[in-house]
């Protein structure tokens, strides 16, 4: 029985930029950080959410854990509208979901003993505190770092990246949430720490049943953590699907620039030139249509007048109005 | 073989640091032959920006060269005076910096920074330089109308272009990267290796790539000298090192890294463990606390970088039993064990 825990509906996230002197000469007033979304997360179920940078997917979990608001649609958690959230509903979602952020070293306070760093969030959510201990001891074991009396008592500058990063995790689960947004958790650390990290990530979640978003620009990432994939770009969802589907055979011609550009470790890689050039253009103009068109091979006048909603092809969702071909 | 262009012996690079020395690069030894591109990988604090900077001996002002001699051309840079050195930038050894913007002054345009060096150093009137820094806009693909835009206005693949722009200024025979494109976007990562590679081939240019990332190294680099706590512990080329690596460190590296190219996920290996405080470093060899492989020869005494195949440097007491470890290393329990 799968039951939705997220469920998005053409949900924005439009930044205002600028002031009166760019509205008079015409400029426009914002940036669509996340632009007609729409997303069903079931419970249990983990998703991959890849894109350049600025295209939204940060948005998106920070909009899911209540650090932005939506601007218009409707974005809601186990049923509740989480703008609307406040008083004690608000502090029980602050609860239930959690973010893992990037990087470590600018996530704890660097004053903080982990033993603090892990009561916090125990304090400010007015927790027991004869259950702090016990909290802090099982959460520790969680995530890897396994002789807690070791770590307890030291600093943040005291721990390696790696263990640093698992005590963020940590700090994220202590209140046992149900829902994690993991945002590049491990980009910030060298490659031979990395997969401890991704390990713990995914035992975990496993473990305790989350639902869970890894956002991430490295489809290789993506796909050793999540077994489902959304692409994004410019705010939009291109592509979404299964992510082994994706790998082999990307239907959006995003994704397939996406998948080709990602270098593997072969000598015998494909080195041919990539389907798209240029970069992701001034978000603050996006083109008309198909936000994809100017760097698109295979956009037509259509795609400059109609915008291409995603829809179901196979066991996927994708948003182009050339998909089949 | 390729004529080699930069030899680098026995090379130490000591940062003073309190009362004490963290040697930051300890008695490396690598080749670059003409004509190739050399990835330097290793993890962070493994030396290989240092080592880097060093070529251009553009160190930090508590870092000193402490040995060693880097062949250049017939000329020794470690021994080189400040001035001749500073004949030798731009015009024979030139930079590519890891964040362009760190590298473009804000608050000139883009242009007078390039026709700066082709008149400074180059030597060339401004009507040349300014005719120059056209042609080179136009080599690494960005328009230039653009040349006037401060560096503000440029994206990052575009600023990333301007800096490789400005390395190429001069035409010199070895350009030093340093970590080119770990900033940027996979898309715009593409491009500019795509574009550094073609442009590498087309001017017969030497590159020296250092990275963390072994799928760039793969895509990119002819040869790889792999660093770990300050040494060189594997030296070859890129094929070699990703099928049939002697070295331990080496095979752990591959076991961690995602491959996209795999048929399933399978599972990524960390190796566990960090490295050692260069303030003090271990007596044997400094990977041995992380090596599941390592022995009492390994603690006590640190293996030297020997070529233990044709043209293939590997420092590890086990290299001639590699062919069994490799197989051994594949089973992700074998680096669970270590402690």
């Amino acid at each position: 029985m799968t039951v939705p825990l997220i469920q998005m509906e053409n949900a924005q996230l439009h930044y205002k930029i600028g002031n009166a002197i760019s509205a008079m000469m015409g400029l426009p007033a914002t940036v669509k950080a996340v632009d007609g979304v729409n997303l069903t997360l079931n419970k249990g179920e983990s998703v991959g959410l890849l894109g350049e940078s600025g295209c939204g997917k940060t948005s998106m979990g920070r909009i899911l854990v209540r650090l932005e608001e939506i601007t218009g649609g409707s974005a809601q958690f186990d049923g509740q509208e989480i703008k609307d959230l406040s008083g004690d509903a608000l502090q029980a979602f602050r609860s239930r979901s959690q973010m893992i952020f990037q990087n470590p070293f600018d996530a704890v306070n660097p004053r903080y003993s982990i033993r603090k760093t892990l009561e916090e969030p125990l304090a400010n959510a007015r927790i027991a505190q004869e259950e702090w201990q016990g909290r802090i001891v099982d959460v520790l074991e969680l995530v890897g770092l396994g002789d807690p009396t070791q770590f307890l008592e030291r600093f943040p500058h005291q721990l390696s990246g790696g263990q640093l990063q698992r005590v963020v995790m940590a700090r994220a689960l202590i209140l046992k949430p149900e829902f994690v947004v993991a945002d590049e958790p491990v980009s910030m650390l060298d490659v031979s720490v990395r997969a401890g990290v991704l390990n713990v990530f995914r035992d975990v979640r496993d473990r305790l049943g989350l639902t869970a978003i890894y956002i991430s620009h490295d489809l290789a990432l993506v796909r050793y953590v999540c077994d489902r994939t959304i692409v994004m770009y410019l705010g939009r969802i291109m592509e979404d699907g299964p992510t082994e589907d994706i790998v082999h055979a990307p239907l959006h011609p995003y994704s397939q620039a996406l998948v080709a550009a990602v270098p593997t470790p072969h000598v015998d890689q494909s080195h041919d030139p990539l389907p798209i050039g240029g970069g992701a253009p001034d978000p603050r103009n996006p083109p008309s249509g198909c936000v994809f068109r100017d760097r698109c091979p295979r956009a037509q006048a259509r795609c400059a007048e109609e915008i291409p909603l995603p829809r179901p092809i196979g066991t996927r969702r994708v948003a182009c109005h050339f998909a089949e071909e | 073989m390729a004529e080699t262009l930069l030899s680098i012996r026995d090379l130490s690079i000591a940062y003073e640091v309190g009362s004490k020395d963290v040697v930051a690069v300890s008695g490396a030894s690598f080749d670059v032959p003409q004509g190739t591109i050399v990835g330097l990988v290793g993890e962070s604090g493994c030396g290989k920006t240092t080592m880097a900077r060093a070529l251009t001996r553009v160190i930090a002002d508590n870092a000193r060269i402490d040995g060693g001699a880097m062949q250049f051309d017939g000329q020794d840079l470690a021994a080189l005076s400040e001035r001749d050195m500073n004949a030798l930038r731009w015009r024979d050894i030139s930079f590519i910096p890891q964040s362009a913007m760190n590298s473009l002054d804000p608050v000139y345009r883009v242009e007078y920074q390039i026709i700066e060096v082709l008149r400074d150093r180059g030597g060339m009137r401004k009507a040349q330089a300014r005719a120059r820094a056209v042609e080179l806009f136009e080599m690494v693909g960005i328009d230039p109308g653009r040349l006037r835009d401060f560096p503000h206005q440029f994206s990052g693949g575009m600023r990333q272009r301007a800096a490789i722009a400005l390395a190429l200024a001069l035409n010199p025979k070895l350009v030093v990267a340093d970590e080119p494109v770990t900033a940027l976007d996979v898309i715009i990562q593409r491009q500019i290796l795509d574009q550094l590679r073609g442009l590498q081939r087309e001017l017969g240019l030497s590159v020296i790539m250092v990275t963390h990332d072994i799928s760039v190294v793969a895509y990119i680099c002819d040869r790889t000298v792999v660093m770990y706590a300050g040494k060189v512990v594997e030296n070859c080329d890129t094929a070699t090192l990703l099928n049939e690596p002697l070295h331990p460190y080496s095979m752990g590296l591959k076991n961690a890294f995602p491959d996209l190219q795999s048929a399933g996920t399978g599972v990524l290996t960390p190796i566990a463990g960090s490295p050692p405080d260069l303030i003090d470093p271990p007596k044997g060899c400094r990977f041995a606390a992380r090596c599941p492989f390592a022995t009492d020869l390994c603690r006590n005494t640190e293996p030297a970088l020997t070529e233990a195949a044709p043209d293939h440097h590997v420092a590890c007491h086990r290299a001639s039993e590699a062919a069994v470890l490799r197989e051994t290393a594949k089973d992700p329990a074998t680096w669970g064990a270590v402690t």
